[in-house]
């Protein structure tokens, strides 16, 4: 059975399943650089502290058998690499977009350095939350078959929300993200709070690595990433630095990519790269319809792209 | 007292700083180089001694495979030549203070409108008139995509960084679509592609080189792009507005147009990049043409430090490191990604090491 069993209503069902195994690490990603830019900071390397994590989730999953385990080696690898971003950026003169491609670079070289044994052994996958196990149909079970991680990254969008509005560090990291200056005179290291919010976007990168090589697809590869990484500053923008709105846009350009496979399972497959590029011209729509985002719109002040 | 009076037998006044001082500049230009290439080498080496190998003999490998003999000369050029193009891609809007990261959507697009017009164009005219026009309509191309993104920030204050990478995804999502659908090639099963150019259409090699043409476009568009922007009136205005843009407004610079220019101008040359690898390289335009050039180039212009003319020994050195990945595979079971990582620590250190220019360690007092 497959989705034309449903009939056009395995369609929806398709992309709202695809939406969160293709979200969820977007999500991840998403969520970190909103916490790594609201500090003020941004961080372009994102995909190779993803691949970076993917790997090290994998290895350690197949080491230990226990997939829980890899994903903590991968929020670990990730903080290592934030760290390094957020040391060297807050030198005088390094550039953060610069230093962001930069190591893009190496965390990819790394990861598939490292990753080549790691191409034909399979590693146990984190198991599924089954919901739709009332189902005898396998389309409502695949599709209800709910990644753990995307659960606890919804919990964790709103969790950051609530730091940034109602705890000390939350309410700190956005002044130093606003104004350096009132970040001074109120006696905060800038950089201090830079490096530690790029540490937790590296970690969160790292876990929605482990995401894709632990869940969907579920294996290691040189293919694994279709470029999430880079993907989550346009994801950002599109959350306007809402953590909360993080878990909307993973979904949005989740399931956009779940359009074409779901419309092609019916027959039609026409327009399959260009549902995929909706999101994109959607989030540049965003940005021409609305101008420069301003302090209004969540937009950290000290952001070098908002200058 | 009158300030302006000029005591006539003074001293002559010096025409150049002593000699001191010039070498203090010279070191402090050199020290950030200097300090990423130890850095480099020490990471690197320790990297290779951690897997098992001999850094000595991994490092005379790739001396050997990017730079030793003909063949490795010629495959590193071979790799430089879009390198350059997508190098002066990020450098030229950089000038007027834009930062692209999006060359690898001028790129592919560039590749595409050359193909295409290319392929309809070999049957009716020699190579000679369909290589420029090829070149053309990758460059049309290429600065229109990136020059959308100039008029953009210009206009509607839209970030150029976000814009380009944004407009590079969408580019890519285009090329992908026509490549499989309405300008595919029949025959091409397993890996969708235009129709291939025939073999007469390839570009040549370089007379006396073995590498083809686009090497030599390459370098003579950065040595144009040198000169307009070091030597003319033109490259003044842009380099004014790019620095400071209240200044070139009161002085009355077209700083909008400048911009705008300067984005298209680097976009065309991303595109000129599609158009050289599609005829020399490629044949056609397919999935070999997203081989992140784009990106590199970004690296490229940064370790330039955004001279069109310092474009082209950086790209031959990343040509020549990416050579020697498959010499390391062949002769010591190296995975070829360990060159992405050297090129990567690199790029870190050398970015990085920024930060120790204009705080000499020569300049006392």
């Amino acid at each position: 059975m497959d989705a034309t069993t449903l009939g056009w209503w395995g369609v929806p069902l398709a992309i709202l399943g695809g939406a969160i195994r293709v979200g969820t690490p977007l999500l991840w990603v998403s969520l970190g650089e909103t916490v790594t830019e609201k500090a003020g900071r941004i961080n372009l390397g994102l995909e190779g502290t993803l691949l970076m994590g993917a790997m090290t989730a994998y290895a350690v999953s197949l080491l230990t058998g226990n997939p829980w385990l890899g994903i903590v080696a991968a929020a670990c690898v990730g903080t290592l690499f934030g760290v390094l971003h957020g040391a060297l950026c807050s030198l005088t003169r390094v550039n953060d977009t610069a230093m962001g491609i930069a190591l893009m670079l190496a965390g990819t070289g790394l990861a598939f350095w490292l990753g080549k044994p790691l191409i034909q052994p399979s590693a146990p996958d984190l198991p599924a939350i089954e919901l739709g196990s009332w189902s005898t149909m396998p389309a409502v079970q695949a599709a209800l078959g709910i990644n753990p991680l995307f659960v606890i990254g919804v919990a964790l969008a709103f969790a950051v929300h609530w730091a940034f509005g109602h705890t000390r560090i939350g309410l700190r990291l956005r002044v130093v993200g606003d104004s350096e200056n009132a970040a001074r005179a109120f006696g905060l290291s800038p950089s201090g709070y830079r490096i530690g919010a790029t540490a937790f976007g590296g970690a969160c990168a790292g876990v929605g690595g482990a995401s894709l090589s632990l869940v969907y697809p579920g294996a290691w590869s040189e293919a694994l990433s279709s470029g999430q990484g880079v993907m989550a500053v346009a994801l950002v923008i599109f959350a306007r630095w809402d953590p909360r709105r993080c878990i909307l846009a993973g979904l949005l350009f989740g399931g956009a990519s779940a359009i074409s496979p779901a419309l092609q399972a019916m027959g039609y497959s026409s327009g399959y790269y260009l549902f995929g590029a909706l999101p994109y011209v959607l989030t540049l729509a965003l940005l021409i319809g609305l101008g420069k985002p301003g302090p209004s719109d969540g937009a950290p002040g000290e952001l070098s792209l908002n200058r | 007292m009158n300030t302006l009076a000029v005591p006539v037998a003074s001293a002559p006044q010096p025409v150049s700083p002593p000699l001191t001082q010039r070498f203090a500049a010279l070191a402090d230009a050199l020290l950030p180089a200097a300090a990423a290439l130890v850095i480099t080498v020490l990471l690197f080496s320790a990297a290779v001694a951690l897997a098992g190998f001999d850094p000595l003999e991994v490092w005379s490998l790739i001396v050997m495979g990017g730079f030793g003999d003909a063949f490795a000369w010629q495959n590193t050029l071979q790799r430089a030549a879009p390198l350059i193009l997508t190098g002066l891609a990020v450098a030229l809007p950089a000038q007027a203070g834009r930062v692209i990261i999006g060359a690898e959507g001028a790129l592919v697009l560039g590749g595409l409108a050359a193909a295409a017009l290319g392929t309809v164009l070999a049957a009716q005219a020699p190579p000679l008139v369909v290589w420029p026009l090829m070149a053309l309509a990758g460059m049309l191309m290429g600065g229109l995509w990136i020059g959308i993104v100039g008029w953009l920030r210009e206009k509607r204050e839209v970030n150029e960084t976000i814009a380009s990478l944004l407009m590079s995804f969408i580019a890519i999502a285009l090329f992908n679509q026509a490549v499989e659908t309405v300008l595919r090639d029949p025959a091409s099963l397993n890996k969708p592609s235009t129709k291939p150019l025939p073999d007469a259409f390839l570009l040549p090699a370089m007379p006396g080189l073995d590498v083809h043409w686009g090497l030599g476009v390459g370098i003579v568009v950065a040595i144009i792009a040198w000169a307009v922007v070091k030597l003319t009136p033109l490259g003044l205005s842009l380099r004014v507005a790019g620095g400071n843009p209240r200044t070139a407004l009161s002085v009355g610079l077209p700083v909008t147009w400048l911009t705008i220019g300067a984005c298209a101008a680097g976009g065309a040359c991303a595109g000129l990049a599609g158009a050289v690898e599609v005829a020399a390289v490629h044949g056609a335009a397919n999935a070999s043409l997203i081989a992140g050039y784009g990106y590199s180039g970004i690296l490229i212009a940064f370790a330039a430090r955004f001279s069109p003319a310092g474009v082209v020994p950086v790209a031959i050195l990343v040509g020549g490191i990416a050579a020697s990945g498959s010499l390391l595979q062949r002769r010591l079971g190296l995975p070829d990604a360990s060159v992405t990582v050297l090129l990567g620590f690199a790029f870190v250190a050398l970015i990085g090491c920024e930060t120790l220019r204009g705080r000499s360690f020569f300049r006392r007092g």
